[in-house]
């Protein structure tokens, strides 16, 4: 029997690790929306100096983790393990930021739900006993996620209105056994739900189902009530998704006042994004740069953050498939 | 720590680099440890900067940066070198040897074909065309029955270089991305291997015709 799940899906931390420093680094277009000056850095350009995209998406992840752990006065070796992932091949961003960072590592793929994932892996080690600390990151760059998923970035298309603008940024979180900070009591392990959408432009319906799902099982696994929560936040549903997500809640009888998207706060309506943010980042840095400064202001006690990444590849939509959608879920208190 | 002391542990750092001595494992985790703790040291100066503040930080940041990269070079070239004497020989002379003797006989194949046309009247113009396309087919119809790709194994360059390996270079990778569809499979991806020759292969025929023109 084991004795700290709860319910279905649910994992009780009863030791309750602690986030005790997160920072985010993003790019320009990030800087210029509503959280602009909340983001502990701000990149001028979205090469960061470097040669190629992909190792500014490196850069902007590796940045995010040396800060948190200098916010908190620790090293990268202070650390027994690094949980990092983003969206590109192989997870190339999180494997050369371990490489600089030299401490024990596992990679994530959880596409945009890893900042979750991480959070709750960081938890079970933490609560086993493994691990007295552990960063966590997770990055995407909307240049390199659209010339992986999608098309060159230079080429002349229309988005469809549907369409989510990956977020070009890294978020970090220093994790640790004992502290002072953001409280992780529980996690909600989500399942893999695919009602049949396969529009790579439009993760937010794809997705919509799978966050629904997991914040059922969470307040059934628990016997909470949405009303138990300050704020039921979802990684990058978008504002398609998001109204689909009510719509499902709705029909069930749960109240959607505390809901919100973490998609929707990253851009403003006027920065041409059509749905709102997505990738691996959007959910970090608005977790790291906003939420958890919220919640240390006292603006929320109890959150419940729902990482949500549709878990396709342009292989498997070019040959036809569906998208197959995970939801994962942290409580946060303070 | 402030910056008069990173300066310091910088110039230092920068002698023994230009040393390019082979440090002890212990001594070269030391300064990288060392590097790490300064780097993030100025990039959070960095981040709460603005201007030309900004600025002087990220100058200092990206000269520790290049530090990282060089100070473990010669535990790089030491290690390699290790693995080169430890790596299995490839077999050169009978690698040179099977892509002469295949790829030769692929051309001998091309030349008796050509004969054959000539004997049935062809010009060697025609004779020409008619054997390359003759050629192409055989390449093509090999890689469709999966006997040219053994066949390369064995040739290696003795298979490629002749137009029956660009015949194979398309006709597989049409094989291949088939599954993705006909839009983003096939028609996306059938010169993935043959682009390049194509794109440069007609560039330098250009060239070497401009050239041509102007000297003739």
């Amino acid at each position: 029997m084991a004795q700290k799940k709860i319910g279905k899906q649910t994992i009780q931390f009863s030791s309750v690790p602690v986030i005790t420093s997160a920072a985010a680094v993003v790019g320009p277009m990030e800087g210029q929306g509503p959280l602009g000056d909340k983001y502990d850095m701000v990149c001028e350009d979205t090469l960061v100096g470097e040669r190629t995209w992909e190792m500014a998406e490196q850069k902007m992840m590796q940045y995010s983790m040396e800060l948190a752990l200098e916010k908190r006065g620790l090293l990268a070796g202070d650390l027994d393990f690094y949980l990092a992932g983003d969206l590109l091949n192989q997870i190339i961003c999180a494997n050369f930021t371990a490489r600089f960072l030299n401490t024990p590592f596992l990679g994530l793929y959880g596409a945009c739900s890893t900042m979750a994932e991480g959070l709750c892996l960081a938890g079970i080690l933490l609560e086993g006993g493994f691990a007295e600390r552990i960063g966590v990151s997770a990055s995407s760059h909307h240049d390199t996620a659209e010339r992986q998923y999608r098309s060159p970035t230079e080429l002349g298309t229309q988005r469809p209105m549907t369409a989510q603008w990956t977020v070009t940024g890294s978020g970090s979180c220093v994790v640790e056994r004992l502290g002072e900070g953001i409280k992780l009591t529980h996690a909600t392990v989500g399942k893999i739900k695919d009602l049949g959408v396969s529009n790579s432009n439009d993760m937010g319906s794809a997705m919509a189902p799978a966050a629904f799902d997991t914040i059922k099982t969470h307040l059934q696994d628990l016997g909470r009530k949405v009303e138990d929560y300050d704020l039921i936040i979802t990684g990058d549903l978008g504002l398609y998704g998001h109204t689909l997500l009510k719509e499902l809640m709705q029909k069930e009888g749960y109240s959607t006042e505390k809901l919100n998207d973490c998609g929707i706060l990253v851009y403003d309506p006027k920065q041409d994004t059509h749905s709102g943010g997505s990738g691996c980042g959007c959910s970090a840095v608005v977790l790291t740069a906003h939420l958890l400064e919220k919640m240390q202001k006292g603006a929320y006690r109890r959150i419940l953050f729902i990482g949500t990444g549709a878990l396709l590849s342009p292989l498997s939509v070019y040959q036809g498939e569906t998208i197959p959608c995970i939801a994962h879920g942290v409580v946060l208190e303070t | 720590m402030d910056e008069e002391l990173i300066r310091q542990n910088i110039r230092q750092r920068e002698e023994l680099i230009k040393q390019n001595i082979l440090l002890a494992e212990q001594e070269l985790t030391k300064l990288q440890q060392e590097m790490q703790k300064e780097h993030q040291k100025v990039l959070l100066w960095e981040s709460r900067a603005t201007g030309a503040e900004k600025e002087h930080f990220q100058g200092l940041r990206k000269e520790i940066e290049r530090q990282q990269q060089r100070i473990s070079l010669p535990q790089q070239i030491e290690y390699q070198s290790t693995a080169l004497l430890l790596a299995p020989q490839t077999t050169i002379v009978k690698n040179v040897l099977m892509a002469f003797f295949v790829g030769g006989t692929i051309c001998l194949t091309g030349q008796v074909i050509m004969n054959a046309f000539l004997q049935a009247g062809l010009s060697k113009l025609e004779a020409g065309g008619s054997t390359s396309a003759l050629l192409i087919f055989l390449g093509a119809f090999l890689t469709g029955l999966g006997y040219y790709d053994e066949l390369g194994k064995i040739a290696g360059a003795g298979s490629i270089v002749p137009i029956t390996g660009f015949a194979n270079s398309i006709v597989s990778s049409a094989m291949e991305f088939k599954r993705e569809g006909f839009v983003y499979g096939v028609g996306a991806r059938l010169f993935t291997v043959a682009g390049p020759v194509l794109v440069y292969g007609t560039m330098v025929s250009m060239l070497v015709g401009l050239i041509y023109y102007f000297l003739r």
